[in-house]
């Protein structure tokens, strides 16, 4: 029934939260969230969805939790504590809550899979999926990670003063992590990261990097459906049919940015995004721009990556000479990413350079693995060395 | 909660920038605040014994009960209200900055 699935992910992070607040039981909290659902799949479609379906399912989940406490002979201070949650769950719940997911004592794959378990509420099998291991294995890997949330008393609250802005960033990395796993092939994850951004944002309207990191997901997915041509292979951002790109999305992240000071590396990322989403034509790309804000991103981040692509941004903004020159500080990892490679060919090819760039094309070909970029890379040889 | 600090020694130490704290006003600092009820520096592990007890006999062993390189050269019993604060007492330890420390909560039992 539709009414109960949209319950689900509205209401579940916010239900899970706060049984877990209130029994300090992580395993009960999702077991009675979890009955709750299963009561109103049987009784909403007999007597019709209640008004408030979120504090509908609260109230069954909170009365299973006092049921199974009550069995378990709990003291009773705990059970009056589940008693009172009577009144509405207090609004920073489901921020405890992904904050003891993302808690850096606990390994990275393990805070991923809580932080979709616990706040998305995503099934542990449909997890399991996403991350290519057997249902038990995840199974597994969530039970380690909440008993070591109980055994090694790691604390349930948003970290304050000095502590928060490192622990934003570990919480921020997850959902990051958790986008490009999406991106590169499981959508759901996704359109969670996005969802759980979003939320993030809700809860937590000072902090701009939560803004901007939404900005950015929301601007890379917008090209979800010309990434790819139909064979499944990757299609170049100038290749792209831009009329395939999501509109609103796109409008969205813009109008976010507008908003948002640029505090972080997400708020840099996001600009050099938002300035390829509005392009109309790959020519119409303000390049000059882009290269601004890489410079920026490069003081913050001097990563030899982030260098390459400062050089491409550069080659394009004010000529090939000047691309070539920064690309000085990529050559550190031409071994291991031959982009540094097909980079000094494009460029070089651009400054004139036919044969040279052909010869490097085709180094940047052998020293790639994946089919159709090689392909690619070896045409453009062809074409400038026919 | 309590929480045994194992402080151990690392065999690819690398050098931390920052200004490593000094032990004594650790110690100071932690005892003051009622956080470390106990602790000390240990022997080097060629003064260790092993000792295990296997069909009713007692069975000694020279050294350690594993040969890694790094060694445990101390202890400390923490009292702290969460996994948080020990991280935080754990980091102001001089050996956190050259060695590493490893924090385990007593079990629940």
């Amino acid at each position: 029934m539709d009414a109960v699935a949209v319950a689900h992910r509205e209401h579940w992070g916010r239900i899970v939260a706060t049984l877990i607040r209130v029994t300090g039981d992580w395993t009960l909290a999702e077991d009675c969230a979890q009955d709750a659902l299963a009561t109103a799949l049987e009784r909403w479609p007999r007597d019709g969805v209640p008004g408030n379906p979120g504090g509908w399912l609260m109230t069954v989940a909170r009365n299973r939790a006092l049921d199974v406490l009550r069995r378990a002979a709990v003291e009773d201070r705990k059970l009056r504590e589940v008693a009172m949650t009577e009144a509405p769950p207090a609004p920073d719940d489901r921020l405890r809550l992904i904050f003891t997911c993302c808690h850096p004592a606990l390994a990275l794959e393990a805070r991923v899979a809580l932080t979709l378990r616990t706040v998305a509420g995503l099934s542990t099998s449909d997890i399991a999926r996403a991350f290519l291991v057997t249902e038990s294995t995840m199974t597994r890997r969530l039970t380690r990670a909440k008993s070591k949330i109980a055994a090694a008393r790691i604390p349930y609250r948003v970290p304050e003063g000095d502590a928060l802005g490192e622990r934003l960033t570990g919480v921020l990395a997850v959902l990051y992590l958790l986008f490009n796993r999406g991106y590169d092939g499981e959508p759901v994850l996704a359109d969670e990261a996005i969802r759980l951004t979003r939320m993030l944002g809700t809860l937590m309207p000072a902090e701009s990097e939560v803004s901007s990191l939404l900005a950015l997901f929301l601007l890379q997915h917008s090209r979800r459906h010309a990434r790819r041509d139909a064979s499944g292979d990757l299609v170049p951002l100038d290749k792209q049919d831009r009329d395939c790109w999501d509109r609103p999305a796109i409008a969205e992240a813009v109008q976010i940015l507008h908003r948002t000071p640029i505090e972080g590396p997400y708020a840099l990322q996001a600009r050099i995004a938002a300035c390829h989403a509005t392009a109309r034509t790959p020519s119409d790309t303000d390049w000059p721009s882009i290269a601004l804000w890489y410079d920026e991103l490069a003081r913050i981040q001097p990563t030899p990556v982030i260098a390459l692509n400062r050089a491409v941004a550069h080659g394009y903004a004010h000529g090939p000479a000047q691309g070539l020159k920064l690309l000085e500080q990529a050559q550190e990892i031409r071994n291991d990413y031959p982009m540094v490679i097909a980079a000094e060919a494009d460029l070089t090819a651009r400054a004139g350079d036919n044969q040279r760039a052909a010869t490097l094309f085709r180094e940047a070909a052998a020293a790639t693995t994946d089919g159709p970029e090689r392909r690619a890379l070896l045409t453009r040889a062809a074409e400038l060395q026919p | 909660m309590k929480y045994m600090m194992f402080v151990c020694t690392d065999t690819e130490p690398e050098t931390d920038e920052s200004r490593v704290p000094d032990i004594e006003v650790w110690v100071a600092e932690n005892d003051a605040a009622g956080r470390r009820l106990e602790g000390n520096v240990l022997a080097p592990p060629s003064a260790a014994t092993t000792v295990r007890v296997r069909g009713g006999e007692v069975l000694l062993t020279d050294g350690p009960f594993t040969e890694t390189k790094e060694v445990i050269v101390g202890f400390d019993i923490l009292e702290c209200a969460d996994l948080d604060e020990a991280i935080a007492v754990a980091a102001a330890h001089p050996m956190a900055h050259g060695g590493r420390v490893e924090l385990r909560p007593y079990a629940d039992l």
